[in-house]
């Protein structure tokens, strides 16, 4: 057999025996293992592009959730503020109500006070008078004998009534 | 342990040198080198070995086919002698010989055809049933497990097929690959398995036979042009662009660029391969003509390092078969947007 002649028998075998085994492996290899090596590669795009939305998704949620974290914030700021605000008010009131309510109090304890200091004062005059009357009784009962002694007496009564 | 290696491989090798002696030293010069010949050729039989007088042979059918008395069938051990084991015109058996060169021949000198299984048709067997097996059950993987990630023998041939269809057949041939990948992948294991287990010792040089390569070639001149589009064909034989007097010399030059594509791959595989045995068979002949321990060793480290060598041409031109395959279909079926580019 010769180097660069084909030989008829081998040329025979390798052309029925190369397709045999194409007509094979194409039916029963090649095209399932394609088949499935697509199918693997479009499941494992499919799923990349899954994890991506996902990760968008995810993303949009953190925003969202951020936004409506600052809105409760803000919100709680201004709740407080309000409270704090009516807290002051609420004191500012009490103390000008407490205020007004003592100078009241005095105002009425200052009234009483006078109209006690006018009775005492009436009284006063009253037992003046009395003691006046009883006085003068006393002068009239002693015949009015000397009139230095007189004079006297009424001196001593008057200081008596300044005293009081 | 490397030093055990080395004087393992030494002690081996001057056994075999005195072994080679006894059996090479006695014949003359030719023979001490006909035996790359008689490696790189196909044969009848397959010879593994020579021990003294003992030949260690595996007989192989001869199927022969003629108008006259039909097929026949014959063992090879039938047509030589049985101590020498060689074939000659003495030993003709029911009117068929095998000469001295391994050529079929017919005493009466009518025509027939050869049909044996030789030992590159054997071989070619077991690179089928290898790759078959190996093919078969990867895809039976993919059945049982569904779109998964591989494992075994599929984890081995994914690879290689996911290769062939993204760097050669995708990249090559354009938006219409999809029909020629599994032609491609069975190519390209086809060729390069071949190429693997011709490096074996006792194996044959499959893929280094003209006949296998021509037929690959063929196969892909076959459907390079029954896959030519209108462009592809524009192109061969109203070349556009071209005045209608250049013509006359272009069309005939693009006819026999038809053929000297497949002729192109056919030589590149056979001479790549065949140079190859023939540069390790050379080294390893050395050792018998010079019967000398240093070249001995000597030309088996070049044995050695030019062995890796071929690992790495085994899988180079498996490659550049199928890429030249993949870019001659290409080229067929690509479509054309610009007439004048080429």
């Amino acid at each position: 057999m010769d180097l660069i002649t084909p030989g008829s028998g081998l040329i025979f075998w390798q052309l029925f025996g190369f397709l045999g085994l194409l007509f094979i492996l194409i039916k029963f290899a090649w095209k399932p293992m394609l088949a499935a090596l697509d199918e693997r590669e479009s499941s494992i795009e499919n799923a990349l592009k899954a994890a991506e939305t996902a990760r968008n998704e995810m993303a949009n949620l953190k925003a969202e959730n951020e936004k409506l974290l600052a809105e409760a914030r803000l919100e709680r700021d201004t709740i407080l503020k309000k409270a704090h605000d009516a807290s002051a008010k609420m004191i500012e009131e009490a103390k000008a109500e407490a205020v007004k309510t003592g100078a009241q109090m005095i105002e009425n304890a200052k009234a009483v006070i006078e109209t006690e200091k006018k009775a005492a004062l009436a009284d006063v005059k009253t037992q003046v008078a009395t003691l006046t009357l009883e006085v003068t009784e006393k002068l009239l009962r002693k015949n009015l004998s000397e009139d230095k002694a007189q004079k006297e007496l009424v001196d001593e009564f008057i200081k008596d009534l300044k005293l009081n | 342990m490397t030093r055990k290696l080395l004087v393992l491989s030494l002690l081996l090798l001057a056994f075999m040198s005195t072994f080679s002696t006894a059996t090479f030293a006695a014949g003359s010069e030719e023979d001490k080198t006909s035996f790359i010949m008689h490696h790189v050729k196909d044969s009848h039989e397959w010879h593994f070995a020579t021990f003294g007088h003992t030949h260690v042979t595996l007989p192989l059918p001869v199927i022969i086919y003629s108008g006259d008395r039909g097929l026949e069938f014959f063992s090879s051990s039938d047509f030589q002698n049985h101590e020498t084991h060689a074939f000659g015109e003495e030993f003709a058996h029911e009117g068929y010989y095998i000469d001295e060169h391994d050529h079929l021949g017919r005493v009466d000198g009518a025509s027939f055809i050869d049909l044996s299984i030789t030992k590159n048709v054997v071989m070619m067997f077991l690179v089928m049933i290898l790759l078959a097996s190996l093919a078969l059950s990867a895809a039976n993987h993919y059945k049982k497990n569904g779109a998964v990630a591989p494992k075994g023998a599929a984890a081995l041939i994914e690879p290689i097929v996911i290769f062939v269809r993204d760097e050669i057949a995708k990249n090559s041939i354009g938006p219409k690959y999809k029909k020629f990948v599994p032609y491609l992948i069975t190519l390209f294991l086809f060729i390069w398995f071949g190429n693997l287990l011709g490096l074996l010792p006792g194996a044959a040089n499959m893929t280094g036979n003209i006949a296998v390569t021509m037929v690959l070639a063929v196969l892909t001149f076959i459907i390079t042009n029954v896959n030519g589009n209108k462009d592809y064909w524009k192109h061969v034989f109203a070349t556009p662009g071209v005045p209608i007097p250049m013509l006359l010399i272009i069309v005939p030059v693009e006819i026999i660029g038809l053929f000297t594509k497949p002729f192109a791959l056919m030589v590149r595989l056979f001479v790549a391969i065949t140079a190859g045995h023939i540069v390790i068979l050379g080294f390893i002949a050395l050792a018998f003509i010079f019967e000398s321990y240093s070249i001995g060793i000597a030309s088996t480290l070049m044995v050695t390092f030019i062995n890796i060598i071929e690992l790495l041409v085994a899988t180079i031109q498996a490659y550049v078969f199928t890429l030249f395959s993949a870019m001659y279909i290409g080229g067929a079926v690509a479509e054309h947007a610009h007439d004048d580019h080429h």
